[in-house]
């Protein structure tokens, strides 16, 4: 019987307003209107605790600033010979000081499915132990199924002391000459 | 105002507050004892008071569903348990691991007991999806659930991955960094995915409180909500899908039987039955913790989480775009319109819709036997879209070419049993299904027992 109660003290939103017997004029009720508008915040709020939500799981940058995202000083230029790759476990990637004595700053992760790649002096080249993707001194994939060459990270030389900035990292399709650094 | 009954206001208080408790019944003595109690206790009410009695039959649910959710409550008490002793920093997950099964009363039985159902539950949840789609559980008023259910799946793979990565561990290190390595070949979002996922560009102490958070609320809440929306379902449905034989009519009033005893009981013995099983199954084998992650050292191969792997296997034989995005993608939305498609028949509650259905069902689990591993060493060995085709895109040599030629072959197939056996919309759907499950298992398990070092082929006993 509630349901029937319910019907008679609460109109149905097409009760038609005072104005709305005007012939050919079509007009929202301001109850169906107030209703609908309840249902768009409702939806904003919705919205945005999503949005929220997604800013709470993305990068938190404040808290990476204080591992190891910052500027690596890798040492004095003499100490890296040329055709040689020396490791930078903390930095997360390798120094590799071409024949020609220019630098590259590799990521060390493999651009397959992220493995960390180890490098092979033996070989002279990178080879990945999860899906044997290999990679050469500069990076350049010798074999798939890596798609890219290995990332890099920008170095810059002060007072002949080489330093690598690993707050970002550039993807690159395959190597060329314009990304090594010279002294 | 009448006057309150003899038993409340007269006896004792002890009984007293029992009775205010236990309203109804506790023990039945006949059938009408019976039916109050499951009306009047919280727990029963949520079961109808009477079922149709060919439901009962184990052979036609196999109790899947029900065994899942049985899996779900370990789960959650021996969760509760470890979130008391685990500490989600990359720092202590790994010695908190260590220190719970060395040092606590049982601790490594309870750990055993969490992994061993969790991987149990995804097996069970398989087949569960297997059994409602072979009775033909899928058609109105039974769409939505199924859809519940997908969701469901869904949940319980996101609560296993996120679980996978708890005990930081050289395992578990890599397999994360390899599914969420695979989601970076997503077009477009792939590397924002990626970030959010890990918390992150690495995987790190973000991407460890951002998988415990998931795994020990967020999923948790949301298949306790999914699964009391998938059981009232299947009470507005009428129950499960009535069991037929081909031929034979839906029957308008089927014989029925009590719930209590007849159901509660199938149902409490499988229960036990189940646990009594997990229990034996985490005494006997231990849950794996191998060394501590160290993210210098990637072990040789890494391999995803073994429910994972059928995609990992795909990314061997296809461009990453098609084997991470496009194929899971058309695989979910296949599954998604299953109870939308336009069938000719409604075959629900009979077993593989028909004797023509079987038999087709039959050729198609036979070829996908047959032709996936032939596929699988041929790619290995001769096929190679790459040399064959220099200078054309990978996307088109390994992807949209191989891609093209297996959904056409599949096409035609299709459209011939069409015409060759004139096989109903509902029987090719069918045939497609089983065709494409069978060939995923046999791609998942390749990739588990049959890749080596390097992802070479290798025979399991020379792993
Ligand atoms: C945590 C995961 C799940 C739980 C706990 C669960 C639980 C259940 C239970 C207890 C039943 C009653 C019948 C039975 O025991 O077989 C059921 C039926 C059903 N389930 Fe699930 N389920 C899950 C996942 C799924 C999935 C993955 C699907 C398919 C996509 C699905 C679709 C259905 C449908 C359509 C029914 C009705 C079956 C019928 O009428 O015969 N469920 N489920
Ligand atoms: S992650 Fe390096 S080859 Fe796959």
């Amino acid at each position: 019987m509630a349901g029937k109660k319910n019907k008679a003290t609460r109109p149905k939103t097409k009760v038609p307003s005072a104005s709305a017997d005007v012939p050919g004029e079509v007009r929202i009720s301001r109850r169906s209107f107030l209703g609908k508008l309840w249902l768009v915040i409702g939806g904003v709020a919705l919205l945005e605790y999503l949005a929220i939500a997604l800013d709470f799981v993305r990068p938190r940058r404040t808290r990476r600033d204080g591992e190891n995202d910052t500027i690596v000083i890798a040492g004095p230029i003499e100490r890296f010979e040329p055709d040689t790759v020396t490791a930078f476990p903390e930095g997360g990637f390798y120094l590799a000081r071409l024949e020609n004595g220019g630098f590259l700053a590799l990521s060390r992760k493999c651009t397959h499915l992220g493995c960390t790649v180890p490098w092979n002096a033996d070989e002279g080249s990178f080879v990945c132990p999860c899906h044997a993707s290999a990679f050469d001194i500069t990076g350049d994939v010798l074999d798939p199924p890596a798609p890219r060459a290995l990332d890099l990270y920008p170095v810059r030389i002060e007072n002949r002391i080489v330093k690598v900035d690993t707050r970002q990292v550039k993807k690159r399709r395959s190597f060329d000459p314009t990304q090594v650094t010279y002294a | 105002m009448s006057d309150l009954k003899k038993t409340e206001s007269q006896s004792g208080l002890l009984r007293r507050f029992w009775h205010s408790v236990f309203r109804g019944p506790v023990y039945p003595r006949d059938d009408s004892d019976r039916k109050l109690i499951v009306l009047s206790h919280l727990l029963l009410h949520f079961r109808p008071v009477r079922l149709p009695a060919k439901n009962l039959r184990y052979t036609h649910t196999w109790g899947l569903g029900g065994m899942s959710m049985t899996l779900f409550f370990v789960l959650a008490a021996t969760g509760v348990l470890l979130m008391f002793v685990y500490e989600p920093s990359p720092g202590y997950a790994y010695d908190s691991i260590a220190n719970l099964q060395t040092n606590l009363l049982f601790g490594k039985l309870i750990r055993n007991i969490h992994y061993w159902s969790a991987n149990l539950l995804i097996v069970l949840v398989t087949f569960h999806l297997i059994r409602v789609y072979l009775t033909g559980a899928y058609y109105p008023p039974r769409q939505f659930n199924w859809v519940l259910g997908l969701l469901l799946l869904f949940c319980v793979l996101v609560s296993n991955f996120t679980g996978y990565l708890m005990p930081w561990d050289q395992l578990s290190y890599w397999a994360i960094t390899i599914v969420t390595g695979m989601m970076g070949y997503a077009p477009f979002i792939g590397e924002w995915l990626q970030d959010v996922v890990r918390g992150g560009t690495e995987i790190g102490s973000t991407t460890l409180v951002n998988f415990y958070a998931t795994h020990t609320t967020v999923m948790p809440a949301l298949i306790i909500v999914l699964m009391m929306f998938h059981f009232w379902r299947i009470r507005k449905a009428g129950g499960v899908v009535i069991p037929r034989s081909p031929g034979e009519e839906k029957e308008e009033k089927p014989e029925q039987a009590l719930t209590l005893p007849h159901l509660l009981l199938r149902e409490f013995s499988v229960a036990l039955v189940l646990i009594a099983f997990v229990m034996v199954l985490s005494v006997v084998f231990d849950a794996p913790l191998g060394e501590a992650a160290n993210p210098g050292m990637s072990p040789n191969p890494a391999k995803a989480p073994w429910y994972f792997l059928g995609f990992q296997e795909l990314l061997i034989h296809f461009d990453p775009l098609f084997a991470v995005v496009i194929i899971p993608l058309l695989g979910a939305l296949g599954l998604f319109f299953i109870p939308y498609i336009r069938y000719e028949k409604d075959t629900s509650g009979i077993f593989m819709m028909s004797r023509e259905g079987r038999r087709l069902g039959l050729v198609a689990a036979l070829t996908a036997l047959f032709i996936t591993p032939v596929f699988i060493v041929a790619d290995e060995y001769w096929i190679d879209w790459d040399a064959w085709m220099r200078g054309v895109s990978p996307v088109v040599s390994n992807g949209v070419l191989p891609a093209t030629i297996l959904g056409a072959a599949l096409t035609g197939y299709c459209a011939f049993l069409k015409r060759r056996y004139s096989a109903s919309n509902n029987e090719v759907v069918q045939f497609v299904f089983v065709l494409l499950s069978v060939a995923f298992v046999i791609l998942t398990i390749t990739e588990i027992w049959f890749r080596g070092p390097r992802m070479a082929l290798v025979w399991p006993w020379s792993l």
